[in-house]
């Protein structure tokens, strides 16, 4: 049997992988910074809590619910993003996630810095989920959005994300309608986000405004970069690498930042484009040892 | 009919007047050369006519009708593509994809058709047709920032080719190439003429000019001081003061 803790660790670090996913969309695959997402993560997570909790909506509602409303308000804040590009749409998105936060601080009606509780892990077949059933539910989610992820990535949608990616002015000589396919990479990208805060809203039981600041942010963009920008599998290693490096570190507690901090300095420094990107070393080095062992065999 | 009708067009930047009450036609087939020293506002025409930005003042239409207050994408769906004077290949694409981009123009005013999968058999096989044209085939897999400046251009037309363009813009095609390269490169654009689509040339080459263009227009300083046959340019006095300055 898997420990509590065990699971407790992949539900966080499957949450997490979603998140990187879903902010992949927006600055892997349409190239544009954000360093705001964890308020789409936040919104998810108290819109679902509050759905929850005050107007006694099930799981099942209250979740989805949770990425419709982040992606109206990804898509409401993604316009005015659009205006701005670069550096100044990463301080843009970075005011945004404090504005957010201070909304869930400061307005009582979100609970303010005692949070929400009272929220519980779904109930099906009359009873409440187990945790390993709450993990697997996750998981078959999280696999349908990474075979839509793929389906866009191969459609019509894909290739205008990535023209405007390369450069915005040629994609518009292109027929690219580049507002509207960075707003529709806004909102998928937002709605996942929702989602994910949905069902960690959902898990925790117990959420506050500190889990969706600036440093989660930051934390979110860290997975995509460290995994590799724009790959599909990338953030995902990226999520379950700097997910792992927390708990396995714990005999260190001490030095627990000092070790991430090495490690993202040093994969900016040699590998820049990320574990599993584009020039990576690693999936070279996958290929000939795969084709050395075909070789000898 | 002239295919692109533009009448006083003006550009301002801040304080600074780019292109000062220009007017033009150009008509199906034609290939109008648009020639002047540096800043005498060739690019701006451009910017203006591809929708990069608006005009200060003045009337834009294209077969017929206004394109003043077209955004880009807009304008490239109604068949009008250009190249850039600093190409801009999608650098990180290959060359098949980056000719792909500008098939979906088709695409892209709907949603539901965009999300349909972009490799269809019938869809690449045009993008290689365009490609071989363009003396690209061995490249199909090559990305566009590896490949040498000549080949980006022509790069650049495929793409804009692929839009099925009526009239195509062409900024500065030879500039910066060898002289093989700047041979292949008109043999190319002789190709588009043929096919009747029109083209608007930039250039600063004037054999290339003379050679392909029956007419010319001249801008110096946002002003267009000249405009007729390669034969009357040459001899006209304002250009050659423009280019070489007064006899004193």
């Amino acid at each position: 049997m898997i420990s509590g803790y065990l699971i407790t660790i992949l539900i966080t670090i499957v949450i997490y992988a979603m998140l990187a996913h879903s902010l992949n969309i927006i600055t892997g695959h349409a190239g544009q910074i954000s360093l705001g997402h964890a308020s789409f993560f936040g919104i998810g997570a108290y819109t679902s809590a509050m759905l929850y909790t005050e107007a006694g909506f099930p799981f099942w509602i209250s979740v989805p619910m949770a990425a419709v409303a982040a992606g109206i308000v990804g898509a409401l804040l993604g316009i005015p993003c659009l205006r701005v590009r670069d550096d100044f749409l990463a301080i843009t998105t970075m005011g945004i996630n404090f504005v957010v936060e201070a909304i869930f601080l400061y307005l009582p009606f979100f609970g303010g810095a005692m949070g929400i509780g009272g929220i519980n892990l779904p109930r099906w077949f009359g009873r409440e989920m187990t945790k390993p059933e709450y993990l697997i539910l996750i998981l078959v989610v999280f696999g349908l959005l990474l075979l839509l992820d793929r389906r866009m990535g191969r459609s019509w949608i894909g290739l205008a994300w990535a023209s405007i990616r390369e450069d915005e002015q040629a994609a518009g000589a292109m027929g690219v309608d580049v507002v509207r396919f960075k707003v529709l990479a806004f909102i998928l990208g937002s709605a996942i986000a929702g989602l994910a805060g949905g069902f960690y809203a959902h898990f925790l039981t117990f959420i506050m405004p500190q889990n969706f600041g600036f440093g989660q942010s930051i934390v979110i963009l860290s997975m995509v970069v460290f995994g590799g920008i724009g790959s599909r599998w990338g953030p995902i290693v990226g999520a379950i690498i700097l997910g792992v490096l927390p708990e396995v570190s714990r005999p260190i507690m001490e030095y627990r930042i000092l070790l991430y901090g090495i490690l993202l300095l040093g994969m900016m420094r040699f590998q820049p484009g990320g574990l599993l990107g584009p020039e990576s070393i690693l999936p070279r080095i996958l290929r000939r040892s795969v084709y050395g062992l075909r070789g000898q065999g | 009919m002239s295919l692109l009708e533009v009448r006083a067009l003006s550009k301002e930047f801040g304080g600074l007047r780019a292109l000062d009450g220009v007017s033009f036609t150009a008509g199906e087939g034609e290939i109008l050369g648009i020639i002047g020293p540096n800043g005498a506002g060739k690019t701006t025409i451009f910017n203006l006519i591809s929708g990069v930005y608006p005009p200060s003042n003045g009337e834009m239409s294209f077969q017929g009708e206004s394109i003043l207050r077209l955004k880009p994408h807009q304008i490239s769906r109604l068949g009008i593509g250009r190249t850039f004077q600093i190409v801009r290949p999608f650098q990180n694409l290959d060359v098949e994809t980056n000719v792909l981009v500008a098939f979906g123009h088709r695409y892209y005013p709907s949603l539901w058709k965009s999300s349909a999968p972009f490799r269809q058999p019938g869809i690449l096989r045009e993008v290689q047709t365009l490609i071989e044209r363009a003396g690209l085939r061995p490249y199909t897999k090559q990305l566009a920032k590896n490949l040498p400046l000549g080949f980006k251009k022509r790069l650049e037309i495929a793409r804009a080719l692929a839009l099925r363009p009526r009239l195509l813009l062409l900024d500065e095609p030879s500039a910066g190439l060898r002289f093989e390269e700047s041979a292949q490169l008109m043999e190319l654009i002789r190709q588009v003429l043929d096919e009747g689509i029109g083209v608007l040339l930039i250039e600063h080459n004037m054999h290339v000019v003379m050679d392909l263009c029956k007419r010319i227009v001249v801008l110096d300083h946002g002003s267009k001081i000249a405009e007729g046959s390669p034969e009357e340019i040459r001899s006209n006095s304002l250009v050659i003061q423009a280019y070489l300055g007064k006899e004193t």
